[in-house]
């Protein structure tokens, strides 16, 4: 079990993909950083929160057999790496498709979903998810 | 900095031992590691401790402590220290003892590592595994370590650059040698269609694509002390140990299928042990999954070379690149925090000639990776005997 303000934190980022940009070297990183891991300290001060489109296609993936305890009920599900098109990549689930139908190049966009609960009256942990582009 | 030499090695048997705790194991591999140095806990000046998750597998922290307790140091007191860098805490561990011996601070210690995995269910001990990725963004959504290494595998094959055979393959191998070696997890020998016919792990990976949960501890002396290395039969050198890290996510490398760590602390760690790749005559890797394993070796000898071993079977005890002849993480288990110290105790028996049947003919230079995560800590260790 863990306390709210875990999740509430990270609420921007996983519900709205909000990123950041250095503004030293122009480089866009999801999920966000505090530095630029290219400009180090040159980049303090300079960092820019950046919200992505939520568009990008498949640059690889899985279908999971053996989950994670929180997850157990869902397999078989897609796990994958998905290409922003500003370009960080991000890992997520693709759902609402069947396996066969995913391939690499896939075009996807972002979904809210819920990921997780923790049990029965415990926090209900929502993210993004991905849904092939149709 | 001093010369430093591993006098002594011993080990538990690796796999599901349901009648031994954390702190049986460790003590076991300790003593066996003092009896094979001919010394006795007094002449030892600290130890360094290897753990990954004993506070998730067990609900016990302070490992240390609890390893000197055990071990029946308490009466001495000696520092003892628990070192955590995932499934690479051993190799870590390995590092910081040589590093005190080698600085003069301590002229003996003994260095082990412990994983007692087999008291919680699988599904639990998954999770756990994940602790050493991203748990913010990459556990969170559902990633699995296994499944990490299947989106490489099916990146790698999509761009033309493997085959499905070629890193099924790496378990055959672990296995053939695993069924010589009497501490082995697994004693089984498989065939390639024994991986490709397993069920999925995760797609294209299968349980034979996989290093088993296991329980395990080993532990070796470390020391400076001239009497105790000229006394010892084949005192084996320390040659180098070198750390590197990368992102701790695999999405956010430069490339998802470059250990960059390993290509950094294996090219440091030939350079400070002065050899050069063609003379390694042993080599330890890092197979968690089988398509790790033949990255480790991409890195190594480049992608050309590698795929030529792979697919002409040089990595066998009696061919030209022996390769995982303990059974690597595969069939000799996987008990995290005990591996890296294991490569040790395999090398070091190696190049004593004292491995028996997978004994490979005259060798004199080990080199062994141990990993955290799939690369996010990389520790590559030189071993050499004179």
């Amino acid at each position: 079990m863990s306390d709210v303000p875990r999740f509430w934190r990270e609420s921007n980022h996983r519900y709205r993909l909000v990123g950041t940009k250095c503004n030293n070297c122009g480089s866009i990183f999801f999920p966000p950083r505090d530095v630029c891991p290219k400009c180090r300290r040159e980049s303090i001060g300079k960092m820019q929160e950046l919200e992505l489109s939520g568009y990008g296609e498949v640059y690889s993936y899985t279908i999971v057999h053996d989950g994670l305890e929180p997850f157990k009920f869902q397999v078989p599900y897609i796990m994958a790496m998905i290409k922003t098109d500003e370009g960080p990549l991000i890992t997520g689930q693709i759902v609402d498709a069947d396996p066969s139908e995913v391939k690499i190049g896939s075009r996807v966009r972002v979904t809210l979903r819920r990921i997780r609960e923790e049990g029965k009256t415990g926090i209900i942990q929502y993210g993004y998810k991905f849904v092939l582009e149709k | 900095m001093r010369d430093v030499y591993i006098v002594g090695v011993g080990t538990t048997k690796f796999g599901e031992l349901w009648d031994k705790s954390l702190r049986d194991l460790a003590t076991e591999a300790g003593l066996k590691a003092i009896t094979d140095a001919g010394i006795y806990s007094e002449d030892v000046n600290a130890l360094y401790g290897a753990n990954t998750s004993a506070g998730q597998f067990i609900d016990q922290e302070h490992i240390a402590s609890l390893i000197a307790d055990a071990a029946g140091l308490s009466e001495l007191g000696i520092p003892s220290i628990r070192i955590e860098a995932g499934s690479a805490s051993g190799g870590a561990a390995l590092h910081e003892a040589y590093l005190a011996v080698a600085s003069g601070k301590y002229d003996t210690v003994v260095v082990g590592g412990v994983e007692k995995m087999t008291d919680v269910p699988p599904e639990e001990a998954n999770k756990i595994i994940g602790g050493s990725l991203d748990a913010e963004w990459e556990t969170f959504f559902g990633v699995t370590e296994a499944s990490l290494a299947a989106m490489i595998a099916k990146r790698l094959e999509y761009e033309g650059k493997i085959r499905r055979e070629d890193y099924a393959s790496i378990p055959v191998v672990s296995h053939r040698h695993g069924s010589m070696n009497e501490t082995s997890h697994f004693r089984n020998a498989i065939k390639l269609e024994d991986v490709l016919k397993a069920s999925y792990v995760a797609q294209p990976l299968t349980v034979f694509d996989s290093a088993p949960l296991s329980d395990g501890a080993s532990a070796v002396v470390i020391s400076a002390n001239r009497t105790l290395i000229n006394a010892s039969e084949n005192p084996v050198k320390i040659l180098s140990s070198e750390i590197s890290t990368d992102y701790l996510s695999l999405h956010d490398r430069s490339s998802i299928h470059s250990i960059n760590a390993f290509k950094r602390s294996s090219k440091k760690a030939l350079e400070s042990a002065k050899i050069t790749k063609e003379k390694v005559d042993i080599l330890e890797l890092h197979d968690s999954y089988s398509i790790v394993g033949l990255l480790q070796l991409m890195e190594l000898y480049g992608e050309k070379e590698a795929l030529d071993l792979v697919r002409n079977e040089e990595l066998y005890w009696n061919k030209s690149r022996p390769t995982n002849t303990s059974g690597g993480l595969k069939a000799h288990g996987n008990p995290l925090g005990a591996v890296g110290i294991y490569q040790v105790v395999e090398a070091a028996l190696q190049l004593r000639g004292k491995a028996g049947q997978r004994q490979v003919k005259g060798a004199r230079y080990a080199l062994l990776h141990n990993m955290g995560g799939i690369g996010a800590t990389s520790v590559t260790t030189v071993l050499g005997v004179e």
